[in-house]
């Protein structure tokens, strides 16, 4: 990394830098010693030009409009100078106003003055500063030439274009990719006036670019622009600009959409955390799914067979009809409620309500059970809660950070662009655990490919390291935690040498990365799906508890643990209750005191045993004792292990009720179909993965008739006979502020006023919680606690029949079962069909090319995909996303769980790949 | 001997013989034939070959070596032969074909086809008929130092180079402490040979005084000026010099790594520069506890990928570090503040000094402070190698006094221009330096006093325009030069050099207007005043400063439409 990059972000990071007075103008300004002399400028109103020059970007001085006079350094450009004390500047005198004139009357020389066509006009940069020097066609000096040059003009990628005759060469793009993103993709080409922007090769189409814009986000011109969407627009054709919360991923980027005529005409990312502006591929890129001809409009009932249309009245009498009629005949426990960790936390907190109080159940459940229930457990047994400990942001300054099981970069890109930039710009360490070759493992310091579910046995086997060389915080584990002796019994067993047996690990990798880590000061564990996927998830987020707390790397700044979310709600939906065993605010329902407390709230007596996790529904109903299924928002005959068995027990239900936005592979078998809003059509708030309680805001209208959540809920609630008269979302959320403690000072007004407040937060003064177990862990008796661990053989090892593991998993393009991706226009022509990827001698092996189609079965079932030949995966290995629904792949997996989580086995599955008979056509399609 | 040469010439001339075993190898004559890159385009390679057939076939007991050149580029091929007896015989104008009648003379005892003696030892009849080497003004005006070797030692053998007193400036600064070279730098009032002139010894102090746990030295060898090729000449016939420069100057600072950076388009300098560092580090020059003292050092050639600007300082030590984040995804110049003695190369304080100035530092040790003074003006000591090349009777390298005018420099070294031409003015420092008129040719060239008239020393290219050459197309030819070696980052470089082309053009083309010229000074002075790094500052020089000596050319162009050398095709020539 160059030496500018590093002196930015030595003086970017050093907060005990001294206050120093500078002179700009003559005037006196306080600023921090080292601090840039622009920012400082600006921020104190002077308003030095510069087009090169962002607040996030390495400064390099390129455009050298904002150069200035420094006493005793002569001509030097702001950006990139550094302020010292008793500074003397001199920004504006008529030499360097001339000088700029100048410069930009080059640059416009350059420049494809094409403003009355341009998208770009309004918001751009340079023909700001062309307006505020005045520089009309008759005074400028330079005759224009970039005609003469014939600038190229890229548009082959799918979401953006490139118009070098628009471009300034401010590299801020450049910049933008390689600091902002850690991807690298862009860079000039040729020499002097020749010069441009290039994306890999030289096509932007077929470069390593994925699409997530952070160039156009920080392009001061026209020159990288987004494909339109549905119609071109400038930034004052557009009615409105709402900043609101993304609706993929737990990492709850803020984003800006710009709505003209009812439609999101364009996205922006929005300056502030998490993000900080930027966003991903789908996040800027993915929304036309919203106006999607086949969104649900009306409220549908099955007549005969048939789904046919009704009005909300009709619907709702049916609903409340039919649930009556079910809780009397087989008693509320044969109701279950599945919520979504899509909705807002005030239709969660509602639904839980609704399945308690009026219902009289606890069968109510959200998609987390498929992917984070073991962290919920797993992380309260260690820490006392389930939730992340720190802020995404502060991985930019952790020393080391170990990646488990997760493919970030794909998955949670803005997280993997924070890691990214902790090792490209601040030369951290980066341990990678995962059995694919993940982008990010290609920049690890060390990358354990370990055989699929052996993550305990490896786990145990650095913390065996660690302990043996003395590298533990013995401080830390004295006076903060509990039960390490009983964890040090059972760890030592696990010499290297046994792990490496295990694993497949070689066992200098263990104690490179056991020595790594042991040494961090800084250490951050960051994990996802591989992790908790398992049926020994719980013990897998355990052995990582356990090395965070035998590190002390728990409590403090860029330390801790990070448990992605995949749900832009997942955190928010456990915390509202949406859970058999827990209330609201993690109340346990078997505890009396705890009920009391809701019962008086709620006005009636609530159920107090347990109820039934999502695979434990399915086989509930399969045993025939649930007969009604409520499901909002959740796609369980694509989403669920062992598909097969899931859709028979669909078609058992009585009554199925479905509430989505589309009419989903689940809908197809419900009775009753209720129409949404989605996200982006209602107000309320979600809890990204850092615990940051972010404005959810309504950017456009739902469709048809489709109404919020929350409205639906309590219309069947009022129906049901149970009071419920919420006049808005934010009516609930002062609601769940008297009743959840760690919610209490995150009221309406202040997520109303922006703030992005982290729980705990219990007063409306509270500031809200950065970092988690600073003090103490909220274990009862504030200790951590180690809980030792054993390795336990996945249930289903390849074999001889089935000789591959199958690990499936998403892809940076596309969003779970597909319902909301698999609608854009942008991200379908990044990835449009099924796939499976193998590794290269694997298809040799096996006779298979390139794009072929192939037969994957397992014990389950089977699917036909398109077979991609990648070194992300190993020998023996293969690897399928679940978002098609023409290719099933949990078809294959197995219908097992965690004991204690419930959480299905998603990542391993023995199967076998042939070729696909020539019968089956062109179509990937399941059997 | 007419004219005695330089102490330091005598000195190797008697070293030379003293070490007779290591330069003879027990034959009885040495045969040296000089062979460069420039030279091989003159078939010296071949010459070299014809040489030892021919001594092979005729069974003579001579040792043929291949030496540098000795920068007498106008009369190549050299040949030299020398016997046991004091007999030094220089050829010259030598072709494959006239290889055996050279022998056939030499070993007849006669002394025709001599072009010069070194020494004259009486083995050739006539030898007083021809003159010494020293006498001849190309060669006999110059003070060599950093280029007494070249042509006589054998590049690819340490023992000669040792022989001749080298790696004595390396023994010599170890037995000092780092802060002793360094004061004996500083008093040397050397100053950075790469153009800017920076004071060396000061240069070295700041990175001596920097922190760091590791220090960097980098020796730039990015020689790229159109007409100058005084390193490349250096590395490839003596290149030890630069080591030994390299390793003193590591030792004074700390620096436990260094690098070469050479160009890629030179690979006999980067091969040569190779194994001598290969055999330093065999002598035990390089590697760990050099000399038995506690100082490890160790060199690495880096291979530029040829862009021009990478021999700008910043840029290349983004090339070294193979980094090219931030900048623009490739290596491009940065700006500094930080300097490189302070945060350099993997952001650790780094030396960066050019091929001659290690060279020079190699001899100040090697001779000793008071003759390193002995030469050079009040504020710049030494010497400097400069290059003649354009139209100029005798074309070379040749290392004069710091302080030296054109005029001697021009007209007695080089033999002044062509017959039937009148010399019109000098370029100085090439593409980033000035054209200076005959009216200066009587100034004292050194860096002030360059600066004061718009040129810089530069790396030491002179290239000398006579009557017959358009001064605006001279101009024109250095700024197209620029123009496509920006590397396009900042605005005023990237844009502005393209305009003032464009207007150079226009003027050449008969298009230009007086408007015009006032254009070009004034964005002239832009690009000088922003640019961000030393190429933009300095492109604008030969616009510059032919517009102020030479105003009147320009007017005829524009005003007239008239080229008074003939070289614009659309204007008039009378």
């Amino acid at each position: 990394m160059s030496e500018v990059n590093k002196r930015y972000m030595e003086a970017m990071t050093d907060s005990s830098r001294d206050m120093v007075t500078i002179i700009i103008d003559g005037r006196m300004i306080k600023a921090r010693r080292g601090e840039n002399l622009l920012a400082v400028a600006r921020r104190n109103g002077i308003d030095i030009p510069g087009l090169c020059y962002h607040e996030r970007l390495t400064p390099i001085g390129s455009c050298r409009l904002c150069i200035v006079k420094v006493k005793g350094k002569g001509i030097v450009t702001a950006c990139t100078t550094f302020v010292e004390d008793g500074m003397e500047v001199v920004a504006f005198d008529d030499e360097l106003e001339e000088m700029r004139r100048d410069l930009l009357d080059l640059l416009l020389s350059e420049h494809n003055c094409d403003c009355m066509t341009c998208d770009k006009n309004g918001e751009c940069e340079l023909q700001d500063l062309a307006y505020r020097y005045g520089l009309t066609s008759e005074v400028r000096t330079y005759p224009s030439i970039w005609g003469k040059i014939k600038p190229p003009k890229d548009d082959s990628s799918p979401v953006l274009v490139y118009d070098a005759s628009k471009c300034i060469k401010c590299q801020r793009c450049i910049r933008a990719c390689s600091e902002i993103q850690g991807k690298g993709i862009l860079s000039l080409v040729n020499r002097g006036i020749m010069t441009y922007v290039t994306a890999g090769l030289g096509i932007w189409g077929e470069s390593e670019c994925d699409g997530c814009g952070e160039c156009i986000q920080v392009c001061p011109t026209g020159a990288l622009m987004e494909k339109p969407v549905f119609t071109r627009v400038r930034i004052f054709d557009v009615d409105k600009r709402v900043i609101s919360t993304c609706a993929y991923c737990g990492v709850g980027c803020q984003l800006e959409f710009w709505v003209k005529g009812g439609k999101i005409v364009k996205v922006r990312g929005h300056n502030g955390p998490p993000n900080y502006g930027s966003t991903c591929v789908k996040g800027r890129f993915g929304w036309d799914w919203v106006h999607s001809p086949e969104r649900l409009r009306r409220p549908l009932i099955r007549k005969g067979g048939n789904l046919v249309e009704v009005d909300w009245e009709e619907a709702i009498n049916y609903v409340v009809k039919r649930l009556k009629e079910i809780k009397e005949k087989y008693g509320p426990d044969s109701i279950a409620g599945l919520a979504s960790s899509k909705c807002t936390n005030e239709e969660n907190y509602l639904f839980q309500k609704f399945m308690r109080a009026v219902i009289g159940t606890n069968n109510i459940d959200n998609c987390a059970r498929l992917c984070h229930a073991p962290s919920v457990i797993g992380l309260k047994m260690a820490f006392g809660t389930g939730a992340q400990s720190n802020t995404f942001e502060e991985l930019q300054y952790s020393d080391v950070i170990m990646v488990i099981g997760s493919n970030t970069t794909e998955n949670h890109p803005i997280v993997a662009s924070y890691i990214k930039r902790a090792v490209l710009l601040n030369g951290a360490k980066l341990i990678v655990i995962d059995p694919r070759r993940t982008d990010l493992a290609k920049m690890a310091t060390v990358h354990l490919m370990l055989k699929p579910g052996t993550d305990v046995a490896l786990l145990n086997g650095m913390a065996h390291v660690i302990v043996s060389e003395g590298l533990y915080d013995e401080e830390f584990i004295r006076t903060r935690t509990e039960g390490f002796d009983e964890f040090l019994r059972v760890i030592d067993n696990y010499t290297p040498e046994l792990v490496e047996g295990i694993t497949g690990v070689p066992k200098r990798d263990i104690v490179k990365a056991a020595r790594l880590w042991g040494k961090a000061k800084r250490g951050a564990i960051v994990y996802a799906m591989g992790v908790t996927q398992h049926i020994f998830g719980i013990n897998n987020v355990l052995a990582i508890a356990n090395l965070l707390l035998l590190t002390g790397n728990i409590g403090r700044g860029s330390t801790g643990i990070y448990p992605l979310r995949g749900q832009n709600n997942v955190q928010g939906a456990c915390d509202m209750g949406t859970l058999p065993d827990y209330l609201p605010g993690y109340k346990e329902v078997s505890d009396p005191k705890a009920r009391e407390f809701f019962e008086k709230a709620w006005g009636v007596e609530l159920p107090d045993r347990p109820g039934l996790t999502i695979p434990e529904v399915i086989s509930a109903i399969l045993e025939g004792k649930v007969k009604a299924l409520y499901a909002i928002g959740v796609n369980i005959a694509l989403s669920c292990a062992d598909r097969k068995r899931v859709i028979e027990a669909l078609k058992k239900l009585e009554l199925l009720i479905c509430q989505d936005i589309f009419l989903t592979e689940t809908c197809k078998y419900a009775h009753v179909i209720l129409p949404a809003a989605s996200l982006l059509e209602k107000e309320g708030t979600v809890t990204n993965g850092e615990r940051r309680v972010l404005l959810v805001n309504k950017v456009i209208d739902p469709p048809g008739d489709a109404k919020p959540d929350w409205e639906i809920i309590q219309m069947i609630a009022k129906g049901m006979g149970y009071e419920m008269s919420y006049e808005d979302v934010w009516d609930i959320l002062r609601e769940i502020n008297k009743l959840v403690p760690s919610y209490a000072g995150i009221t309406p007004e202040r997520i109303l006023r922006g703030e992005g407040v982290q729980w705990p937060c219990p007063t409306p003064e509270h500031p809200g919680t950065r970092i988690l177990y600073e003090d103490a862990f909220l274990t009862r008796n504030g200790l951590g606690r180690f809980h030792p661990v054993d390795y336990i053989p996945p249930p289903e090892l390849p074999d001889e029949e089935y000789p591959f593991v199958l690990i499936t998993g998403r892809i940076l393009y596309h969003y779970h079962t597909g319902t909301m991706s698999r609608r854009s226009k942008a991200l379908n022509e990044f990835s449009r069909e099924p796939m499976m990827l193998m590794n290269p001698s694997d298809m040799v092996k096996l006779g298979i090319s390139e794009g072929e189609l192939v037969k994957v079965s397992s014990r389950r079932g089977s699917i036909i995909v398109k077979a991609i030949s990648s070194i992300k995966v190993a020998e023996g290995c293969v690897f399928i996303p679940f978002h098609y629904s023409e290719a099933p792949v949990n078809e294959l997996t197995l219908y097992m769980y965690d004991p204690k989580a419930k959480v299905p086995g998603f990542k391993i599955a023995a199967v076998r790949v042939e070729k696909a008979p020539s019968a089956m056509g062109g179509e990937a399609h399941a059997e | 001997m007419l004219r005695s040469p330089t102490t330091s010439e005598y000195e190797v001339i008697e070293r030379f013989y003293r070490a007779k075993d290591v330069m003879f190898g027990g034959h009885d004559y040495r045969i040296t034939v000089g062979v460069s890159t420039c030279s091989m385009a003159k078939g010296a390679h071949l010459v070299l070959k014809k040489v030892e057939e021919e001594v092979a076939r005729r069974g003579i007991n001579a040792r043929v070596v291949r030496v540098g050149c000795n920068g007498m580029c106008f009369s190549e091929n050299m040949v030299e032969i020398i016997d046991h007896e004091g007999s030094w015989a220089v050829y010259a104008y030598v072709t494959p074909e006239r290889v055996s009648r050279m022998l056939d003379g030499y070993f007849s005892g006669s002394s025709r086809g001599v072009f010069a003696f070194r020494v004259k030892g009486g083995s050739l009849m006539d030898e007083e008929r021809v003159p010494y080497i020293y006498e001849i003004p190309f060669y006999g005006k110059q003070v060599r130092r950093v280029l007494r070797f070249m042509g006589i030692v054998n590049p690819l053998s340490i023992e000669e180079y040792e022989a001749l007193g080298g790696y004595s400036g390396l023994k010599r600064a170890l037995r000092l402490t780092p802060d002793e070279v360094i004061d004996i730098v500083i008093r040397s009032k050397l100053r950075g040979r790469g153009g800017a002139g920076f004071p060396t010894g000061l240069k070295w102090k700041l990175v001596r005084e920097a922190k760091g746990d590791v220090k960097y030295l980098i020796c730039n060898a990015d020689e790229g000026d159109p007409g100058a090729f005084m390193n490349r000449l250096t590395a490839e016939g003596n290149p030890h010099i630069i080591i030994e420069g390299m390793i003193i100057a590591a030792y004074a600072v700390g620096a436990s790594k260094g690098f070469v950076f050479v160009r890629a388009e030179k690979p006999l300098m980067a091969d040569m520069l190779a194994r001598a560092i290969e055999q330093a580090r065999d002598k035990g020059y390089l590697g760990r506890e050099i000399l038995r003292r506690d100082f490890d050092f160790d060199i690495e050639v880096i291979l530029s990928a040829g862009a021009f600007v990478c021999g700008e300082e910043t840029a290349m030590i983004a090339a070294i570090e193979g980094a090219a984040t931030a900048r623009g995804g490739r290596c491009s110049p940065t700006p500094r503040p930080p300097y490189p003695a302070e945060k350099g190369l993997f952001y650790k304080p780094t030396l960066v000094n050019n091929v001659e100035t290690y060279a020079q530092v190699a001899y100040l040790f090697q001779a000793g402070l008071e003759d390193f003074i002995s030469v050079g003006t009040e504020n710049s000591k030494g010497t400097k190698v400069f290059c003649l090349a354009g139209s100029i009777r005798y074309t070379g390298a040749v290392e004069v006094p710091i302080g030296i005018t054109l005029r001697e420099l021009i007209f007695e070294i080089g033999g002044g221009v062509p017959k039937g031409r009148r010399f019109k003015a000098v370029q100085i420092g090439g593409p980033s330096g000035g054209c200076l008129p005959k009216a200066y040719i009587d100034y004292p060239l050194d860096y002030e006093q360059l600066k004061s008239l718009g040129a810089i020393m530069g790396s030491g290219g002179i290239i000398v325009i006579d009557d017959k050459s358009c001064i605006v197309d001279v101009a024109r030819y250095f700024l197209k030069f620029t123009v496509t070696e920006s590397c396009g980052q900042c605005t005023p470089c990237r844009i502005g050099l393209r305009h003032m082309l464009e207007i150079m053009n226009r003027i050449t083309e008969g298009k230009g207007t007086e408007e015009d010229l006032i254009r070009l000074e004034r964005l002239g002075n832009v690009i000088a005043k922003t640019s961000l790094c030393g190429l933009g500052k300095t492109a604008p020089n030969p616009v510059l400063t032919t517009l102020r000596y030479f105003r009147e050319e320009y007017e005829e162009h524009v005003k007239q439409r008239k080229c008074r050398a003939g070289k614009c095709m659309k204007l008039r020539a009378r």
